[in-house]
């Protein structure tokens, strides 16, 4: 892998003088930049290096890690390639955190929301960035709270939601306008309508009944997964991770599993391999189903919820038969499986298949030659593909936009390229498209599940080392060695050896990512989420103006914005 | 006038009853439920309303998203620090008599989440009628909890106002 990017690797060296190679997480080449030579660096790998699409930037307090760093703080920014193949690493050592480092906003847009993360949890303040503000936690907060020396249960009260008139004002100067001289009306979207999807609040400013400038207030939904994951085992990671998107909980256990797996450097048996692919697709269809009935029954369209739903009940019911857990299921475990399938397993799942199927059909005859349908979500709010990619978009949401780009055919993992299946693009990455893409990507998913479950190997589900994986039953009850060898994987967890890794997979909504540092603990260091819901919902504001509100309501419910993965 | 006695003379064309048993029957089956969902359990509550669960069955199934329509307020989800101002200014907009179901382990009492952004429990904030545990609770567990409310609902006086010495957080 390393000398397929050997050209990039020394073009950047040349630009950042002080850059060195530092290392490699995986097949992602890291490399190690000062600060002041950051944005230059930066540039070139957009612009000549064509490194399009910004994946995620990580804030990291090194305190109390096992090997000597340099600063207290870095940053890591990782890009992907144009070819959507290749993953660069660019690390940054922050010596002050008030000095910070340079805005990147201005090259990639998108780092605009993921550097006031890192502002909001870190205190890490980034020169000339547009709105450098808390993100996530309320504006009475004082303190980071990523910091290691903040303890993880210190709560502050908030007594009230902010106005954020302060920055809509900013985008209506931006257009020359004025709420009060102009008489636009502010209207609040959210936060607690049903709408708005649960916790998203969106503030416009109307003409009439057409959005003039908009922005958006995120937050209300932090959890601090990231913090809690720096206390709890590998292991007991896992149910946190079922609630990032919780529409799709299993995949998100199969992205952060992924990642650990690949930092142990393990193979897994392809049993286990194979009921995953089964299970994340499935659960795909299922996120799928909520997105478009949720979205449907935005506009009035009630009918094909109940269409939408009922299949969605049946796949669940499946699950919790097959895991013990309706919603949040956790039945991924690092090296491997909770369980086997159980037996009749292969009836129940081709009867959801059939009832998906049915359902989807049932639902196209409804709206896919509808008039009203056609015009509610045609020709709203598109974006562009340049855009989008500026933007960090991934996912249906970019394929909409008609950018040929999923893991599983670019980047397969899993034997994906060993499944026949097409990859849906759409044409202008309109509403319409967005809705349409996820229709289609159902019926792919059917495609693989079956091919799966034809192709499903006989053989262990987990990874045969006593230090990963749990010893059988039989032997924890019956032996000594076995109780003690339960009770340390339990008690101490599974160790990482110190690294820094990124991995991700295609998940339901977009390129769902773990950034981990593992300290050679039990315990992770640090665990960043690349959530696509968050790069998403950034540009959500943009996207809406020059719509009206009903559109605006649509082109959310299109975006499937998960609070849970999006403020995590 | 005390007609007690006669009430034998008056047929099957009227009933007596009390002020407090005619309004608690109306209200029974007929409890309108605000949904504050922020997360998981939202989508569970979802499942609830849909076809299979119908929380039709229960008479509760008028959805309002306005609180001064509602009387049932169903907090279902994790309510961080910042959500939870929010919280209050619904519950103070919903008219009396109104009651409260913590659905979930979160609304309850933080769930897993005890650390620096989640409200560890929304009792901190609204008095609460009904806790449903679960992460998230199963359809018919908030089924379950509806028919409590309907339960709790008979032994009460009517026209009192509920929890009149509630403190929140925000009262101290
Ligand atoms: S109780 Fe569980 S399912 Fe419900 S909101 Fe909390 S984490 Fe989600």
């Amino acid at each position: 892998m390393m000398h397929r990017m050997h050209i990039e690797i020394e073009e950047l060296l040349k630009i950042a003088p002080s850059s060195s190679l530092e290392g490699v997480m995986g097949d992602t080449p890291l490399i190690q930049i000062d600060a002041l030579e950051l944005f230059n660096a930066i540039k070139t790998l957009k612009e000549k290096l064509e490194f399009t699409i910004l994946l995620d930037i990580v804030g990291i307090d090194w305190l109390n890690y096992p090997l000597q760093k340099r600063e207290r703080f870095s940053l890591i920014y990782l890009f992907r390639h144009n070819n959507f193949k290749d993953t660069i690493a660019i690390e940054v050592a922050i010596q002050e955190p008030i000095f910070g480092a340079d805005s990147i906003t201005s090259i990639y847009s998108g780092a605009n929301w993921l550097e006031r993360e890192i502002f909001d949890q870190y205190g890490i303040y980034f020169a000339s960035h547009p709105n450098l503000k808390r993100i996530l936690n309320h504006l009475e907060f004082e303190g980071y709270p990523l910091r290691k020396d903040y303890p993880i249960n210190q709560r502050q009260i908030c007594t009230k939601a902010q106005d954020m008139l302060d920055e809509l004002s900013k985008e209506l100067l931006k257009k020359d306008l004025d709420l009060e001289k102009d008489n636009l009306m502010p209207l609040n979207l959210g936060p607690s309508h049903p709408a708005s999807h649960g916790t998203i609040r969106t503030i416009v400013a109307l003409d009439g009944e057409k959005i003039v400038a908009s922005a958006s207030e995120i937050g209300y939904l932090h959890r601090g997964f990231e913090k809690a994951c720096e206390y709890h085992t590998y292991n007991q990671i896992i149910p946190y991770t079922d609630r990032l998107n919780y529409c799709s909980a299993l995949m998100n256990n199969i992205a952060f599993a992924k990642t650990v797996e690949e930092m142990l450097d393990i193979e897994l048996p392809d049993r286990a391999i194979f009921i995953r692919v089964i299970l994340a697709e499935l659960s795909r269809i299922i996120d799928h189903l909520v997105c478009l009935a949720a979205a449907l029954l935005d506009m009035g369209a009630q009918t094909n919820y109940w269409y939408l739903f009922n299949p969605r009940n049946d796949a669940y019911d499946f699950l919790s038969k097959l895991t013990g857990a309706r919603l949040t299921n956790s039945f991924i475990r690092i090296g491997g499986m909770a369980y086997d399938l159980y037996d009749g397993w292969e009836g129940d799942l081709q009867d959801i298949l059939y009832k998906v199927r049915k359902g989807v059909d049932e639902t196209l005859i409804m709206v896919a030659k509808n008039r009203i349908f056609q015009d509610r979500v045609q020709d709203i709010s598109p974006i562009s593909p340049k855009k989008a990619m500026e933007m960090g978009f991934t996912g249906p949401n970019l394929r909409a936009c008609g950018v040929d780009y999923d893991m599983r055919a670019d980047k397969p993992y899993y034997y994906y390229d060993s499944f026949d299946f097409d990859v849906i693009v759409g044409s202008c990455g309109d509403t319409y498209d967005r809705l349409m893409v996820r229709f289609e990507e159902i019926l792919q998913s059917i495609k693989i599940i079956e091919q799966a479950i034809v192709a499903l190997p006989k053989g262990e589900i987990n990874y045969n080392d006593r230090s990963i994986t749990l010893p059988p039953k039989s032997e924890v009850y019956n032996t000594i060695e076995g109780t003690i060898n339960q009770f340390k994987l339990i008690f101490e967890g599974i160790k990482v050896a110190p690294k820094i890794h990124y991995s991700a997979i295609e998940a339901a909504n977009g390129e769902l990512g773990f950034t981990i540092i593992s300290n050679g603990s039990g315990t992770p260091h640090r665990v960043k989420v690349r959530a696509p819901s968050f790069l998403h919902m950034q540009a959500y504001p943009q996207m809406i103006e020059g719509y009206q509100v009903a559109d605006a309501i649509m082109t959310l419910g299109s975006l499937n914005i998960i609070a849970g993965e999006m403020d995590r | 006038m005390d007609l007690s006695s006669d009430e034998h003379l008056l047929g099957d064309s009227i009933i007596t009853t009390k002020v407090d048993a005619v309004i608690d029957w109306g209200r029974q089956s007929s409890l309108w439920p605000f949904v504050f969902g922020t997360a998981c359990c939202a989508i569970e509550f979802m499942a609830t309303a849909a076809s299979r669960y119908d929380i039709a069955r229960f008479g509760a199934e008028v959805l309002r998203f306005s609180p001064r329509h509602a009387d049932l307020l169903v907090v279902a989800g994790t309510v961080s620090m910042k959500q939870a101002p929010i919280l209050k200014q619904i519950y103070d907009q919903m008219p009396e008599p109104r009651w409260v179901i913590s659905m979930g382990a979160c609304a309850s009492s933080g769930g897993f989440y005890d650390n620096y952004t989640t409200l560890q429990g929304i009792d901190e904030i609204v008095p609460v009628d009904v806790y449903v545990a679960g992460c998230p609770p199963r359809p018919e567990a908030l089924l379950d909890a509806v028919m409590q409310i309907q339960k709790m609902l008979w032994s009460e006086p009517a026209l009192e106002p509920r929890h009149p010495n509630f403190k929140s957080i925000y009262d101290a």
